[in-house]
């Protein structure tokens, strides 16, 4: 399993010659860091790194708190038509991107906001936080009632129920949702394809999938290229990596 | 007034007031209703319209009725793009399916007994780690790997003697789409693994005791008792991977764009050239209508299964 990445960060380190004079099984001979760079500087990676992460963690925030102030009105509240909403929540979730994308094409250009990250933030935490509702609402429902209504007694409103006493409640449920909301959508593919298409505002998936011409066919490019591509999702992985333990199950409807 | 009647008084105002107050969450509904209706409900309903009509994207659309359907049944494209899909659909939900179902087995009865905790969790993260690469990442791995000239693949073949087998994995008709199917397997070990290992956590121990007494081999107990009661996980991995695998656009888009020819091509990225190269947008509405309705009624059953399950549970 682990062999490809093995592999892709092995040929990174060696120069072109190398690789073909010895192929791809051949332990590098120098830490050579100029194919790296020469990447880096090809995918002009570290504009598509910060727009990688603008976008994540905008999205992260956003979708949390749509689903927040939802789930608030489903879970807590309980108004009327509750069930309804969640299955069309939860179906909407499902729905696949591409039925959704012409329209929101049309529209981004209507409005001025086709090739803007904000147009792919909007998109992508609405998609998100049905997902959150969905999940933050069954949390919100298992909360004691004798809890709500003691700080009703207390003179709470609505607003200061929500920030004083569900939010710092639910923290472990947000801090899941944070991490696999950041990690969905740092590997984000077709609405970033669909709506960013210049060079300075990308992300680094987009940049992936777009070098792969221009780097022709030098192997130990698009190795490079590729373990750039891992890095940042190993850095994630060890440090999230309790909480996507935590959340494991959660990525199953993903 | 004792104290005890002046709590319980407030208690009944409060039941009063609370159930009042009730109304006081429907204003926390409306941002996110809006937003529901601007991004999703809205380009939903505007796509299924946009499927009856031939449009290249300017200009008014051109209402044409079903004659997108009709020509959709006909074409070998479309045809080809569904029969895609259903190929990967089966071989990327079952094999990862059992390949997890074996090695969770494996791991959280040999591997935890005889080597500890430690490389459980390592054999768990190694298999789960490509489920958070970015699909494209995976592709562009893979494309690199299967490279037709000095390719990992190739060069091992050449390396043992086997140079009639080598070729251009994504570049030949006969290959193209098994090696798709064989980099998505790869990706998606890990999740079923995860989800069944969790599951195996979840069951106590106590249910073994009478296959134990009766002689049971570990083997036996793990086929008959715990396959059985995990149902609900398997049951979760295998329809949440059917829509899932529905969807695969980016492992056809950085690896063989649909070809050779139609060899490869899915109904998600024949959608996107009718949208966006061939300005077909009708066209490419009536594909994403279609497809919409089957993962509907996948996601649908798969709905009632879990409130059905949530009843007996």
């Amino acid at each position: 399993m682990l062999f490809p990445f093995a592999l892709i960060t092995n040929n990174s380190f060696k120069t072109e010659t190398e690789y073909y004079a010895n192929g791809p099984y051949s332990l590098f001979k120098s830490l050579n860091l100029d194919t790296l760079k020469k990447v880096w500087n090809l995918m002009d990676y570290s504009i598509k790194l910060r727009n990688s992460i603008v976008i994540s963690m905008s999205v992260a925030l956003l979708a949390i708190v749509i689903s927040l102030s939802t789930a608030f009105a489903l879970g807590i509240g309980k108004v009327k038509g509750k069930s309804f909403f969640i299955m069309f929540f939860l179906l909407a979730f499902v729905l696949p991107q591409e039925v959704l994308v012409f329209p929101l094409y049309h529209l981004s250009k209507l409005v001025g906001l086709y090739n803007t990250r904000l147009s792919v933030i909007i998109i992508i935490s609405v998609l998100y936080s049905s997902f959150g509702t969905y999940f933050l609402s069954s949390i919100f429902s298992a909360f004691s009632r004798e809890l709500i209504e003691a700080a009703e007694i207390d003179g709470c409103n609505k607003l200061q129920l929500l920030f004083r006493i569900i939010v710092p409640l639910s923290m472990p449920s947000l801090s899941i949702l944070f991490v696999f909301f950041f990690i969905w959508s740092w590997n984000e593919f077709f609405i970033p394809l669909v709506f960013l298409v210049s060079n300075d505002n990308q992300t680094i998936t987009i940049a992936m999938a777009m070098a792969q011409g221009q780097h022709g066919a030098t192997l130990t490019l698009q190795s490079a290229a590729a373990l750039l591509g891992v890095i940042p999702c190993i850095i994630f992985f060890v440090l999230f990596q309790r909480t996507l333990t935590k959340g494991i199950t959660l990525g199953s409807i993903k | 007034m004792t104290h005890k009647d002046y709590s319980h008084n407030t208690k009944i105002a409060t039941l009063k007031a609370s159930s009042s107050l009730n109304k006081g969450y429907m204003v926390f509904l409306i941002p996110g209703v809006l937003l529901f209706l601007l991004i999703i409900v809205f380009p939903l309903l505007a796509n299924i319209g946009l499927s009856f009509t031939k449009w290249s994207g300017v200009g008014t659309p051109v209402w044409v009725g079903f004659t997108n359907y009709m020509k959709a049944i006909r074409d070998s494209y479309f045809l080809t793009s569904f029969k895609n899909a259903l190929l990967l659909v089966i071989t990327v939900t079952t094999i990862p399916t059992l390949i997890g179902l074996l090695l969770a087995g494996f791991i959280f009865e040999y591997i935890l007994d005889k080597f500890g905790r430690g490389i459980a969790i390592f054999f768990r993260v190694g298999f789960y780690l490509p489920q958070i690469v970015p699909i494209v990442v995976v592709g562009i791995v893979w494309r690199w790997m299967l490279q037709p000239n000095w390719g990992v693949l190739n060069w091992s073949l050449k390396a043992v003697g086997l140079d009639t087998l080598t070729r251009s994995w994504l570049g030949d008709t006969s290959t193209a789409l098994p090696s798709i199917m064989m980099m998505m397997i790869w990706f998606q070990i890990g999740y079923p693994l995860v989800i069944f290992i969790a599951a195996l956590q979840r069951i106590d121990p106590v249910v073994y005791d009478a296959a134990d007494l009766d002689g049971a081999s570990r083997l036996q107990r793990y086929f008959y008792i715990t396959i059985p009661l995990i149902r609900p996980e398997i049951f979760v991995v295998v329809l949440t991977t059917i829509i899932y695998t529905l969807k695969t656009f980016a492992q056809v888009y950085v690896t063989t764009k649909g070809g050779p020819g139609r060899a490869t091509i899915v109904p998600s990225y024949f959608s996107y050239q009718n949208f966006f190269i061939r300005s077909r947008v009708g066209y490419g509405a009536t594909i994403t209508t279609v497809l919409t309705i089957i993962i509907g009624l996948v996601a649908i059953g798969f709905i009632r299964m879990q409130i059905k399950q949530e009843q007996e549970g």
